[in-house]
C-alpha cells in the first residue's frame, strides 16, 4: 500500500496484517522438508498417473509410449490374476488382522497390570517389531522350511500332525506361516498402542465402578473398550494399511507361490514393473493400490477427527 | 486372582512366542549344515562358527552391512535436521497453510510405496543413481521425511510454550531461543526420532531391491533374501546373517525401549 | 525505568474472538498497575501484547518514548514473570538467571556480580548451582523473579505470577513482592483474577471485562466509587448487594421501592428524574438489627461464621437475599427475623440499562 504524496499517511501499525513476518519464517523453515517430499513423493506419484495412461513397455522401446487414455484400467478389470491377487490381498489383511487385534488388545491388558518384569515383556515384543520384515519371514520360513522342520516336528510330537506337512507346496498351508509371521511381527505394535490408550484412561473410572458392584467383564466392556475406541481405530488402520501393502513378507516366504495361489496386489504390481517390464500397465496396478490406501487413510483421519491443529492456536487467552 | 494367573501365564507364553524363533535362528546358526534338518534338536548338540565365518569369508557381508549402515545414517541424519526446523515451524508458528502441510504430510506417511516405485526408478535412472548410494537414500527420505517431520511436531508441542516465551523476553531472537533452548530440551525426542527413522531406514526392503542391481550395493536385507545355495538353500549362512542384523536392532530396542514406545504411541494416540 | 503508553489498543484473534477493543492505558514510571478481571476478560493478552508476544490488530504501544508496537519481545528491554515461571529446566537457577544478560554480551564479570547480588537480595545464593527441578515451588517463584531482576528491564511484567503458592506462601510473597516495588521503585504491570491480590499491590487497578477497559483508580477509590455495577460486584469481598427497582418523589422525600414490596427512604446521590435504577450496597455497610427497628426487614436464611466476622443471608420480601457482614460479637440465628439497616452515604445507585454509576 503506497501514501499519496497528497493524502494522509496512516501509520501502519494501525492495520497490521496477521504476522506477515511468521508466515515467512514459518514457510522458509517448512520449505526444505516440504519440497523433498514433494520432489521424491508426489511428483512421482504424478508421474505414475500419467503412466498408466500409456502403454509403455520397456521390452518393447520401439512402439514408444502411445495413449491409451483408460485402456490399462480396462484390462485390469478383465484381467483374472489382478482379482486373484486383491483377493489374497484380503484375505490375508482380513485375517492377520483380526488375530493381532485381539491378540493385541489381551496382550495390552495383561500389561496394563502393574508387575515385575514388565520392562522385559515390552522387549521381547517389541524386537520382532524392530528387525527387518525380511529377517522375520526367513526365521518363519526356516521353521516351516523342509520336512524336517522344527515346526513339524513339534506338531508330529505333539500328536497335531499324523506325517510332516511340506507347507509351501500348496497355497492353503502356505498361508499358514505367512499369516503366522506377520501376526508375530506386528502384534506388540498394537498391542502397544492399544497399551498407551490404556494407560490414558483415568484410572477412578474404575475404582468408581468397583464401588459401584460392577463385575470385571462389566468394566472391560462398559469402561475399557469403548474408552479404547480411538486407539482400536488408529491399530485398525494402521495395521489394514499395511497389510493391504503387504510385500516383503511373501516375496521372501513363498515369492506369491506355488504359481501365484499367494501372491498379493503389491507382489503382482512388482511383477507386472520391474519383471515383466510393463511400465504402463504397472503403473495402473500401483495408481489402484493408491487410491484404495488413500481411501483407508482418508478414512483414518476423518473419523478421529486428526487435531491438526495445536489447542493453543487462535484460543485467546 | 484368577485373572492375574491367567494374565501371567499369558504373558509368558507370549514372550516365549515372541523369542522362540530368535532362539531357534541362534541355535541352527551354530549348527552343522548337515544336521539341520536330520534331526532337528530343540537343543544344541554341536556347535560350530563355520556358517558366520562362511558369511564374511565367502559372501563378504561386510558389504551390505556397510552399505546399509551408509544409507541409513545418512538418511537418518537429513531426514531428522531438515525434518527438525519444519516441525518446529510446524509445531510453534502460525501461518496459513500450516494445517494443509500438515494434513499431506500424514497423508504421505501412509503413500504405498509399490506406488511410487516405476517413477522413482525412472527418475534415479534418468539422474543416473541407479545403483547408488544416492539413489537409496534419495527414495529412503519418501517415508522417512514424513515420519520424522511427524513425530518431532509431537516431540515440540509437548515443550511449554512458555519457555520459548521467556526466552524472547529474555532477549533472545526466534534463532537463539531455537538453539539455546528448545533443541537442548528436544535432545529426547530428537534421539527417538532418529532411532526410529534408522530402524525403518535399516529394515527397507522394496526400495533396495528395486534400486540396486548386485551385491556391492545390496543392503542387508536385500543381501539376506537374495542368498542362493549352488545346490540348496542355505539356511546355516542365512540364520546366522539374521542373528547378525538383528542383533544391532534388539541391542538398541533393548536399550532405548521406553523412548521407542512413546515414539511410536504418541503421534498415533493423541491424534 | 519507563512509562507504558496503551492507545486504542485493539486485538482480534482470527477466529473472530475480541480480546482487546480500543483499551487506552498509561502506566507510570514506576507505578505498579495492576489488571485484573475474571477469566476471558483480556487481561493476559493486554499483557502479552505489551511484552510483544502477542501483535495488537490497531493501536500503539509505546515504551518510555518509543514505539514498540512492531518490535518482537527481546527488542523491548522488558521482563516478564510467567505463572508457569517458565524457567529453563535444562539450566542451573545461575545460568537461568544470567540468561537475559548473556544474550545481551554483558562482560561475564558484570554478569558474575549481577547474579550474585540479586541472589543474595532474594534469598538464593544456597541454590544458584542447582537446577529447577531441584526446587521447591516457592523457590522456583523467587528464582523467575530473579531472573527479571537480574535484567534491570525498563519495565517488569506479571502473569499471575502467584496462582501456583499455596495459600500462605502465596500472602507471604504478595507482601514481598510490594517491598520489592518499593525498593526497585520500578514500573510493573501485573495481572491476576484475585481481586484481593489487586487491592493490595496496586498504585492503581484497572478493571476488564471481555476486552473492554471498565475503571482505572487506585485501590481504595476503586472500592468506594465503583464507575459501573461490573466494577462494584468485582471489587470487594463477599460482593455488593443489588436490587433493580425504582426511584420515587411522592412529597419530596424520595424513596425507593423494589417488586416484592422492598421499600425505603434514601438520601443518596438522586438521578435527576424518577425511574428505574439498581441499588448496590456492600455487604460491610449492612447493619442488623431487631424486626422492629424501622428498616426493611427479613429473615435469616444462612449464617456463615468466619472468625473475624460473619457473613450473614437475609431473605428479604420478594425473595431476594442481602448480604451483610457483621462483627464476631453479633449473635444471628436462621430463621430470625431482622430489619436491614442501610445508612445513606454507603447507597450506591446504578442505571437501570447500562449499569453505569448515578452521581459523583
Amino acid at each position: 500500500m503506497k501514501n499519496r504524496a497528497s493524502g494522509v499517511s496512516r501509520p501502519a501499525s494501525h492495520a497490521p496484517r496477521p504476522d506477515n513476518s511468521e508466515a515467512r519464517a514459518g514457510w522458509l523453515l517448512t520449505a526444505p522438508a516440504l519440497a523433498t517430499i514433494l520432489f521424491i513423493a508426489l511428483f512421482p506419484l504424478g508421474w505414475t498417473v500419467w503412466e498408466s495412461l500409456h502403454e509403455h513397455d520397456l521390452r518393447m522401446p520401439w512402439l514408444g509410449r502411445p495413449f491409451v487414455g483408460l485402456g490399462n484400467y480396462l484390462t485390469i478389470m478383465r484381467d483374472e490374476r489382478f482379482w486373484q491377487s486383491l483377493g489374497h490381498t484380503a484375505l490375508f489383511s482380513a485375517i492377520s488382522v483380526a488375530v493381532e487385534l485381539t491378540l493385541g488388545l489381551a496382550l495390552a491388558l495383561a500389561m496394563n497390570r502393574a508387575f515385575r518384569g514388565r520392562g522385559v515383556v515390552r522387549a521381547a515384543v517389541l524386537v520382532p517389531w524392530a528387525i527387518p520384515t525380511v529377517v522375520a519371514a526367513l526365521l518363519w520360513r526356516f521353521i516351516f522350511d523342509s520336512q524336517a522342520g522344527i515346526a513339524n516336528v513339534v506338531l508330529s510330537n505333539l500328536g497335531l500332525l499324523h506325517q510332516p506337512l511340506v507347507w509351501f507346496v500348496r497355497a492353503s498351508t502356505a498361508w499358514i506361516p505367512v499369516i503366522l509371521a506377520d501376526v508375530w511381527k506386528t502384534t506388540p505394535f498394537v498391542a502397544l498402542l492399544l497399551l498407551a490408550g490404556l494407560q490414558s484412561i483415568d484410572q477412578e473410572l474404575y475404582e468408581a465402578a468397583s464401588t459401584d458392584g460392577a463385575s470385571a467383564w462389566w468394566q472391560l466392556t462398559r469402561i475399557t473398550i469403548p474408552l479404547l475406541k480411538p486407539a482400536i481405530l488408529v491399530a485398525l488402520i494402521f495395521r489394514t494399511l499395511d497389510a493391504f501393502r503387504v510385500f516383503d513378507l511373501i516375496y521372501v516366504m513363498t515369492g506369491g507361490g506355488p504359481g501365484t495361489s499367494t501372491e498379493p496386489v503389491a507382489l503382482y504390481t512388482f511383477n507386472a514393473l520391474l519383471q515383466n517390464l510393463e511400465f504402463g500397465y504397472g503403473a495402473a496396478l500401483s495408481v489402484i493400490i493408491f487410491i484404495v490406501t488413500f481411501g483407508l487413510a482418508m478414512l483414518y483421519m476423518r473419523g478421529l477427527g486428526v487435531d491438526l491443529g495445536d489447542s493453543r492456536a487462535g484460543k485467546g487467552r | 486372582m484368577r485373572g492375574r494367573i491367567a494374565a501371567r501365564v499369558g504373558l509368558v507364553l507370549l514372550v516365549l512366542f515372541a523369542a522362540f524363533p530368535f532362539y531357534w535362528a541362534v541355535v541352527a546358526s551354530f549348527t552343522p549344515e548337515a544336521t539341520l534338518f536330520r534331526e532337528p534338536s530343540l537343543w544344541p548338540r554341536e556347535l560350530i562358527l563355520d556358517h558366520y565365518r562362511a558369511l564374511f569369508t565367502e559372501r563378504d557381508f561386510w558389504t551390505p552391512i556397510k552399505n546399509s549402515l551408509i544409507v541409513a545414517l545418512t538418511t537418518t541424519v537429513f531426514c531428522v535436521t531438515i525434518g527438525a526446523f519444519a516441525a518446529y515451524a510446524l509445531a510453534r508458528i502460525e501461518f496459513s497453510g500450516k494445517r494443509a502441510v500438515l494434513a499431506f504430510i500424514l497423508a504421505v506417511t501412509m503413500f504405498p510405496q509399490i506406488s511410487i516405485v516405476s517413477p522413482l526408478y525412472m527418475l534415479l535412472r534418468s539422474l543416473h543413481l541407479i545403483n547408488t548410494y544416492p539413489g537409496l537414500v534419495l527414495p529412503y527420505m519418501t517415508f522417512a521425511m514424513p515420519l520424522a517431520v511427524w513425530l518431532l511436531v509431537g516431540f515440540f508441542r509437548q515443550l511449554p510454550r512458555d519457555l520459548e516465551e521467556a526466552a524472547m523476553v529474555d532477549g533472545a531472537s526466534r534463532w537463539q531461543s531455537f538453539v539455546r533452548v528448545i533443541l537442548p530440551l528436544t535432545g529426547p525426542g530428537l534421539a527417538t526420532t532418529a532411532i526410529l527413522t534408522f530402524i525403518y531406514c535399516w529394515n527397507e526392503f522394496l526400495f533396495a531391491l528395486s534400486f540396486t542391481l548386485g551385491p556391492e550395493r545390496y543392503t542387508v536385507p536385500v543381501a539376506i533374501a537374495l542368498f542362493r545355495g549352488q545346490y540348496q538353500v542355505p539356511w546355516g549362512q542365512i540364520l546366522a546373517a539374521t542373528v547378525i542384523a538383528t542383533a544391532p536392532v534388539a541391542v538398541v530396542v533393548l536399550v532405548f525401549q521406553r523412548r521407542i514406545v512413546q515414539g511410536l504411541t504418541a503421534g498415533a494416540v493423541k491424534g | 525505568m519507563a512509562s507504558i503508553t496503551l492507545s486504542h489498543i485493539d486485538k482480534q484473534y482470527p477466529n473472530g474472538y475480541v480480546a482487546s477493543r480500543d483499551l487506552s492505558l498509561e502506566i507510570a514510571d514506576g507505578e505498579l498497575l495492576v489488571l485484573v478481571g475474571p477469566s476471558g476478560s483480556g487481561k493476559s493478552t493486554v499483557l502479552r501484547m505489551i511484552a510483544g508476544l502477542e501483535k495488537p490488530t490497531g493501536g500503539t504501544i509505546t515504551i518510555g518514548e518509543r514505539d514498540v508496537t512492531r518490535l518482537p519481545p527481546q527488542d523491548r528491554d522488558i521482563a516478564m514473570v510467567f505463572q508457569s515461571y517458565a524457567l529453563y529446566p535444562h539450566m542451573t537457577v545461575r545460568e537461568n538467571m544470567a540468561f537475559g544478560l548473556r544474550l545481551r554480551k554483558q562482560p561475564a564479570d558484570l554478569v558474575a556480580r549481577r547474579v550474585t547480588e540479586v541472589a543474595d537480595a532474594l534469598g538464593l545464593a544456597p541454590m544458584l548451582d542447582r537446577k529447577p527441578s531441584q526446587l521447591s515451588g516457592g523457590q522456583r517463584q523467587r528464582v523467575a523473579l530473579g531472573r527479571a531482576i537480574v535484567r534491570e528491564p525498563k519495565a517488569f511484567l506479571f502473569d499471575e505470577p502467584l496462582s501456583n503458592l499455596d495459600a500462605q506462601l502465596r500472602v507471604e510473597t504478595r507482601a514481598e513482592l510490594a517491598r520489592l516495588h518499593r525498593r526497585l521503585g520500578a514500573t510493573m504491570v501485573y495481572v491476576t483474577h484475585d481481586q484481593v491480590e489487586a487491592m493490595t499491590l496496586g498504585t492503581r487497578v484497572a478493571v476488564l471485562r471481555d476486552g473492554v477497559l471498565q475503571q482505572v483508580a487506585p485501590p481504595m477509590e476503586l472500592y468506594r466509587r465503583p464507575s459501573n455495577q461490573f466494577v462494584a460486584s468485582f471489587i470487594g469481598s463477599p460482593s455488593m448487594n443489588f436490587v433493580r427497582g425504582a426511584i420515587s418523589r411522592d412529597g419530596g422525600r424520595p424513596r425507593f421501592t423494589a417488586p416484592g414490596g422492598l421499600s425505603f427512604a434514601i438520601t443518596a446521590d438522586l438521578p435527576a428524574t424518577d425511574g428505574p435504577v439498581i441499588l448496590g450496597v456492600r455487604p460491610h455497610d449492612i447493619g442488623l438489627g431487631p424486626a422492629d427497628n424501622g428498616g426493611p426487614r427479613g429473615v435469616v436464611s444462612l449464617v456463615e461464621p468466619l472468625g473475624s466476622e460473619q457473613i450473614v443471608y437475609v431473605t428479604v420480601p420478594g425473595g431476594a437475599d442481602f448480604v451483610a457482614a457483621v462483627g464476631a460479637e453479633a449473635t444471628p440465628r436462621v430463621d430470625d427475623p431482622v430489619s436491614l439497616t442501610i445508612p445513606g452515604p454507603a447507597i450506591h445507585l446504578f442505571e437501570a440499562e447500562s449499569g453505569r454509576r448515578i452521581g459523583a
